[in-house]
Formats: structure tokens, C-alpha cells, sequence
């Protein structure tokens, strides 16, 4: 297969990448996220084969370093208590609150939640970045949603 | 989503194997392509960039990014030579673009000099293959690198232009701005 220059990636998926990582870990750890997302993806485009959906694999790559983002974060010695505040959001995450609440839910879950609404795929698509079935990724955005509700009610 | 910052980092750790911007020139919007050997591509207005970046990653490296300061000595020198100011680019040129004859033909024109013009059947034996005239005229016509290596420079025995990848007019252009002609009799 072709392998569009690393530059056309940039231009179609990565405000994409950008918006998932906003979603997936908050305004202030998206923009390293999105660097280490991007210098993985270039590290290993050359060797890339096979593959026909370039932005789910950018994705795949992203939710790792969301994943390594939120381990670091745990394992930092001075944890605060709150979310601090932060400046209002672009207009395409109207409510923060909302998405701190989506961040608050356990990987998967978080991960197929952000990946349904920020970044509009659909579940096949969320099964292959998340790595399981078209069911189970419909089943993790049911219960993450579920979840967000009955925080959100309370 | 701070892209300046990406490519910053990642030239630092050499992952962009070919780096390109745009040039303007008195004939419109020139694209230019570098690697760590030197310029490997310019591209003339006309020609669809989509379709030169492509090339490029097929058959240099698929890591090829927009980075406009990486081009930063190519555009000096090109802006210099539009004003007739500079008669050799410093910047060397990655010849991986070309093969065979046509890397031959394309050394040879390499080696003419500012001013000076060559007929396609010099410029064949130049390359050391008198007969090859035909081929000669293939090589300058897909001519990777124009300008730099001075295709335009090479014309039919008699004095006829013969043909340019970038249109006649900017051949013409390039010629007289290199015989001394006043910019006004010039077609841009």
C-alpha cells in the first residue's frame, strides 16, 4: 500500500487527534499527548503496513498516551484533592464539567464515551481502537453514559 | 495542537526524512523539497502538489513534512537568482530522483555554466552518449530539480527553445533574465 506523506495525516486527522485527547484527558495534558501522539505515529509510519484506516490507528496511538498520561499522573507524589479551574473550553466542548465527569470513569469506558462524542465514530470504529468487539464497545458507552448520569442527577 | 512545536522536535530526533515549502518566484508558487543531501524537488505552480508529495513519499520516504524554516537558505538563494544577483546555489542537490542516462544527462546540465546554453545534442554528448539526443530531451523535460539544474539552459540546434516543464514563457523568462535583458522587456 501507498503511504500518504506523514504531512497529509497532519492535516486531516490532527486537530481530530487534538479534540479526542481534550476529551480523553483535559485542555492542559492534550497538547504533550498530541506531541507524543504524533512522534510515535511519525517514528513508526515508514514501517506501517497494511493499513487502510489511518485515523483509527492515530487514535489507537493516542489512547495509549492518554492511558500513559493517566498512570503518570497517579504516580505523582503530591495528588490534589480538586480539579482546578481551568479557562472556558472551545466551543466544539461546551461543558467541562461534563467531561471531567466522562473522565472520572474507568479506561474503557472513558475511552469509548470520548471516542463516540469527540470524535463521532462509530462503534466498529471504537471497538478497533479500544481493541474489542462492536458490542462491547456499545455496552461500554451505554454504561459509561449511565454512569455520567447518575453523577450528573446526584 | 502546536505543529511548529512538532516539527521542532521532530527534526531534533531526524524523523523527517523530507522537509518542504513554498517559494514564490516572478512565475507564480514554486515548491521546494529538501532532505539532509540537499534540494531533491522543485515544482513549478502547474504542477499538482498533492501529486509531487506523493512521489516524493514513494519513492524517497514517506516521512515528509511542511517546514518551512528547513527551506529557510534554498529560498535566499533562489530570491538572489530571480534578481540575476546569484549564478550558483550553494545548496547541493540530492540526485536520488534520478537514474541511468537521465542522471548523466542531468549532471552534465548541472555543469553549465550561468548564461551559457547547450543544444540537446551537446548536452547527450556531454553525458558521454552522443546518440542519446532524444533521451538527452526526456531527462530535461522530467527534470526533478529545475532551475537549479538548469534545464532551461538546453535548447535545439539552431536556437529553438524545444520544450520546458515549466512552460515555454518561464524558459524564455529564465534565459533573458540570465543574458542581462532589462526587466521591463521581460514578460512578467
Amino acid at each position: 500500500m501507498k503511504l500518504p506523506p506523514f504531512q497529509m495525516l497532519l492535516d486531516e486527522h490532527g486537530s481530530d487527534v487534538h479534540r479526542y485527547l481534550a476529551a480523553r484527558v483535559g485542555p492542559v495534558e492534550a497538547d504533550d499527548c498530541w506531541q507524543e501522539t504524533m512522534l510515535s505515529a511519525l517514528r513508526a509510519y515508514p514501517g506501517l503496513r497494511h493499513q487502510t484506516n489511518l485515523r483509527g490507528w492515530l487514535l489507537r496511538i493516542a489512547e495509549r498516551k492518554a492511558l500513559d498520561a493517566f498512570r503518570a499522573s497517579r504516580r505523582r507524589p503530591v495528588p490534589v484533592e480538586e480539579v482546578p479551574e481551568r479557562p472556558a473550553p472551545p466551543a466544539e466542548r461546551p461543558d467541562p464539567e461534563l467531561w471531567q465527569a466522562v473522565r472520572r470513569l474507568p479506561g474503557k469506558q472513558r475511552a469509548a464515551v470520548t471516542l463516540r462524542f469527540a470524535s463521532d465514530l462509530d462503534y466498529a470504529a471504537i471497538g478497533r481502537v479500544i481493541e474489542c468487539s462492536e458490542d462491547a464497545a456499545r455496552q461500554n458507552v451505554r454504561a459509561g453514559l449511565a454512569s455520567v448520569r447518575r453523577e450528573w442527577v446526584r | 495542537m502546536n505543529t511548529a512545536e512538532f516539527a521542532r522536535r521532530a527534526a531534533a530526533e531526524g524523523l523527517i526524512d523530507v522537509a518542504y515549502a513554498g517559494v514564490d518566484s516572478p512565475f507564480g508558487h514554486l515548491t521546494a523539497a529538501v532532505t539532509d543531501a540537499g534540494i531533491v524537488r522543485l515544482a513549478f505552480e502547474g504542477e499538482e502538489l498533492d501529486g509531487v508529495l506523493q512521489e516524493l513519499a514513494d519513492r524517497v520516504s514517506p516521512r515528509v513534512l511542511e517546514v518551512p524554516a528547513r527551506l529557510d537558505g534554498v529560498r535566499r538563494e533562489l530570491d538572489e537568482y530571480f534578481e540575476g544577483h546569484r549564478h550558483q546555489f550553494t545548496t547541493p542537490v540530492d540526485w536520488r530522483l534520478s537514474h541511468g542516462f537521465h542522471l548523466k544527462a542531468r549532471e552534465a546540465c548541472y555543469a553549465i555554466p550561468f548564461g551559457k546554453v547547450l543544444t540537446y545534442a551537446e548536452l547527450a554528448a556531454a553525458a558521454g552518449s552522443p546518440r542519446a539526443v532524444r533521451a538527452a530531451g526526456q531527462a530535461m523535460a522530467r527534470n526533478p530539480v529545475p532551475i537549479v539544474v538548469p534545464s532551461h539552459r538546453v535548447l535545439r540546434t539552431g536556437g529553438a527553445l524545444g520544450g520546458y516543464g515549466g512552460g515555454l514563457e518561464v524558459k524564455r523568462w529564465l534565459l533573458d533574465m540570465e543574458s542581462g535583458e532589462p526587466a521591463d522587456d521581460r514578460l512578467f
